[in-house]
């Protein structure tokens, strides 16, 4: 992906020359990831050393329905793949094409948002799940709430993408950079999905003794 | 910037701000040197209000059964005291320093993202003013500057919810201000200038921005964890409902320890410039100070929970951390072989900045000996909480970071300003800050060994602390008498003629092959390099016999005869003023007080909107056009 972008931008003289090649903003995308991985880790981290030390329930077992989750993690999962035909439509200068892929990635995104508002009012109405109940939902809650709000901001992205191409307001010596940018950055959410989606639903959680 | 090169006369929200001068003119300036000039004052200010704080702990501690301060009072002041010397003073000054310099090092005209830049400069000063409002609303954060849990998470009054806010905002701001230092270091370098040519303070900048983007995130987490549990009822930091205070403890020094070589790489860069400049030699094994800098940056990770070693997480690991403490005290004092070995035979010249440059050394080095003494762990035992880790932080950090500090405000004042720092005043602030500094710092070495406990608002008459408490007050007036002769002569500076020469130390970097002050551009033509200290090897030529001769005029380039002073800057275009940035960052405290208060929940949301309403201007205003 770099080399093509490098072989698309570099000799397009829209920028002013970068010592690596890379344009600028892509360059600050992937630090901003990196930077991302650690807030991720940091929560995984709190997730996984708190599993299992609810001293109340109710516990992971008792709430999780995998084969929802499964089926809403595949639709986010699926949104990778039409998020690379948005930025491949794009990078062969096909604008029409484009909006129609980076709103299905955003119909698919919104897909796997309702899903988690559902399971959320799922948890909280019929197992009392809450943040405040126990430790279990303080971790769960903010781990993949904060997941969340990243797909969300990620759905505002794609959006705002397809607005701004209607209103023929793209840039357009270099049009696909900001598509490409915003595809780095939902891949990686999609990315941090499967480890959360494994560590959180996947790896079983015993129920403490006597509960 | 992407959009560079296009027109536009499209209506927008918001039309470009025109204002050349005057308030407006800084309210919605781009230019990182304007930006880094407005760091340095709002971290002056912090410094300041930070100094007040030290100088009431002072006065509450100069005898027994002090009655300046009630307990509730003490612990906000002296938690206050700690959260702005790091994060609103020292952290800042790096950042005034590396926006202002690290452009003109590498011969950039800007840095990659200007608008963001603003952006970064006003969260920081929006995070700063939250924290301080803390203290018109209830009470400042008053649970020390690391904020422990349990105590922090349900102590009832307001100031640690203020505290996990307002860092979570200075922490946004740190982050976007790195991620665009870091681009802007790795993709804008002059022609030639590769890694292994840039100065060494554009490189300790590098590394400084590295350890931001991966620390930052880990303490943001904490916050919020900490704010969650304050706010909305979760349990985190709950023994009782299984969470554990001491994760808020890994968590923190993950942060907390790179933080310290955030606040420190930024000074050992600057000492590698001063040194050099006044003993008239290059830089002794600069590839040996710049690959030590990057190992103290990967090593930093390593070593947080030597901060931790009276918690009980057991012999296997203090040992471990114990082991990687000393380790990382290696290439430090390479770092100190090196600023040594390039004093050695040089022609030393003991002007202000090279005074405070040697400061820096000599007190870094008693705070680096006494760290190390810290990861002996038994010993660490005896240490923990006393005095004699004040004694230690402040060495490397006052000492240190601000000695440094102090050293690049008269070493780059001129090329700031375009006017000189007065020797012998200057003189007379070294002075005053260096006796004040080892007056206040040095016997609390003592009284910590003596076992007096940090963070208590009295103590007793008879245990034998009352001399050196009271020696460390005088000696915290010292330092404020310098602080205020500092001032003085500052603002005298500016009623100076602007006649500083461009090159008034005969120094070897870039920057100085600019005019005093530097015109908007920054370089007439960007320039091409050959080698490290490339500025002097156009000024300096060696002959057969290695004795240096001055190049002949018309060899190179003087300084400040760029080309076309007159007409200098036509046809380059920069990135214009934004009203956006400024906007942007106002939303965020907005935020923070609509998640302090139920009532104000309403706030948050309008914080939100706002925030969003302005990066959408943003994002649809191009970063340059022309005016």
């Amino acid at each position: 992906m770099a080399e093509a972008a490098l072989e698309a931008h570099g000799g397009g003289g829209a920028h002013p020359e970068t010592s690596t090649g890379l344009p600028h903003p892509k360059l600050a995308m992937w630090l901003f990831l990196a930077s991302d991985c650690l807030l991720f880790g940091a929560l995984i981290t709190t997730y996984v050393l708190y599993r299992g030390r609810s001293v109340t329930g109710p516990y992971p077992a008792d709430v999780f329905d995998i084969p929802y989750t499964s089926v809403s993690s595949f639709v986010l999962l699926a949104s990778s793949l039409t998020m690379a035909l948005g930025v491949n439509a794009i990078s062969r200068g096909d604008e029409g094409r484009m909006r129609v892929w980076l709103l299905t990635t955003a119909m698919l995104g919104t897909v796997f948002i309702g899903g988690q508002v559902y399971e959320f009012t799922t948890f909280f109405t019929e197992h009392g799940l809450s943040l405040q109940r126990n430790l279990f939902g303080s971790t769960f809650y903010v781990l993949t709430g904060f997941h969340g709000a990243h797909v969300t901001i990620g759905i505002l992205m794609l959006l705002s993408l397809v607005a701004i191409s209607l209103a023929r307001r793209f840039p357009t010596p270099d049009h696909h950079q900001p598509v490409e940018l915003v595809g780095l950055y939902w891949h990686f959410v999609d990315i941090v999905w499967i480890v959360i989606f494994t560590v959180v639903y996947l790896i079983p959680t015993p129920n403490p003794p006597g509960a | 910037m992407a959009t560079v090169s296009i027109p536009t006369t499209r209506a927008r929200l918001l039309g470009r701000p025109r204002a050349k001068t005057g308030l407006w003119s800084w309210l919605t300036t781009v230019d990182h040197k304007r930006i880094g000039i407005m760091y340095g004052f709002a971290a002056f200010f912090f410094f300041l209000a930070g100094g007040v704080e030290a100088l009431l702990i002072r006065v509450q501690l100069a005898g027994p059964e002090g009655r300046v301060l009630s307990a509730e009072a003490y612990n906000q002041i002296f938690t206050m005291h700690g959260v702005t010397m790091i994060f609103l003073v020292v952290m800042p000054f790096g950042a005034a320093l590396i926006n202002y310099l690290v452009p003109l090092q590498i011969g950039a005209r800007d840095v990659a993202f200007p608008r963001l830049n603003a952006f970064s400069f006003w969260a920081f000063l929006a995070g700063g003013l939250f924290l301080y409002s803390s203290f018109f609303l209830g009470g400042a954060p008053n649970g020390g500057w690391f904020g422990y849990p349990p105590n922090a998470s349900t102590d009832p009054s307001p100031g640690m919810t203020f505290y996990a806010i307002g860092l979570t905002i200075t922490g946004i701001a740190s982050t976007a201000s790195a991620i665009n230092l870091g681009v802007t270091i790795i993709n804008m370098r002059a022609p030639g200038m590769s890694l292994f040519r840039m100065p060494v303070f554009s490189w300790m900048a590098l590394v400084t921005q590295f350890l931001l983007i991966f620390s930052l995130p880990i303490i943001t987490v904490a916050l919020i964890q900490l704010l969650f549990d304050r706010r909305f009822g979760t349990h985190f930091f709950d023994p009782v409902a299984g969470g554990d205070p001491i994760l808020w403890q890994h968590l923190f020094w993950l942060f907390g320890h790179p933080e310290v070589y955030i606040l420190i790489l930024p000074a050992m860069g600057i000492v590698s410039e001063i040194l050099p400049v006044f003993s008239r030699k290059p830089l002794f094994g600069y590839q040996f100070v710049v690959f030590s800098g990057i190992a103290i940056g990967f090593i930093g990770f390593g070593v947080w929970a030597h901060h931790m070693f009276a918690a009980g997480l057991g012999p296997v690991a203090n040992t471990a951390f114990g082991l990687s403490t000393m380790i990382i005290a290696v290439p430090t004092g390479v770092k100190i072989f090196n600023w040594l070995a390039t004093l050695w035979r040089g022609d030393v010249r003991f002007r202000v900045p090279m005074l405070f440059a040697i400061g820096f050394v000599s007190q870094f080095v008693v705070g680096g000996l006494s760290g190390v003494t810290h990861a002996v762990v038994p010993a660490d035992y005896n240490q923990t909480d006393t005095y004699y880790i004040v004694a230690h932080f402040h060495y490397v950090l006052f000492g240190g970071a601000i000695f440094a500090f102090f050293g690049a405000f008269y070493y780059w004042w001129p090329k700031v300003f375009g006017r000189m720092l007065d020797e012998r005043v200057g003189k007379a602030v070294f002075w005053l800050l260096f006796v004040g500094f080892n007056l206040t710092f040095a016997p609390m070495h003592i009284l910590g060994l003596q076992g007096m406990p940090r963070r208590i608002y009295q103590y007793p008459d008879g245990f034998g602390w009352n001399l050196w408490n009271l020696a460390a007050t005088v000696g915290a007036f010292i330092i404020a008498v310098g602080v205020l002769v500092f001032l003085v002569q500052a603002a005298a500076s500016f009623r100076r003629p602007k006649d500083a020469p461009a090159d008034p130390w005969d120094a070897r970097t870039l920057e100085w092959s600019i005019p005093s002050p530097p015109p908007e551009h920054n370089f007439d033509e960007i320039p091409v390099v050959h080698a490290l200290d490339d500025w002097w090897h156009r000024k300096y030529a060696e002959d057969r016999g290695g004795v240096i001769h001055p190049v002949p005029a018309g060899g190179a380039e003087g300084p400040g005869t760029g080309h076309g002073e007159a007409g200098a800057g036509h046809g380059i275009l920069l990135p214009s003023p934004s009203y956006y940035p400024i906007l942007a960052s106002l939303g965020l405290p907005l935020v923070g007080y609509g998640v302090m208060y139920e009532r104000l929940w309403w706030l948050a949301v309008l914080g939100g909107l706002w925030v969003a309403a302005a990066l959408y201007g943003w994002a649809l205003e191009p970063s340059a056009e022309e005016g």
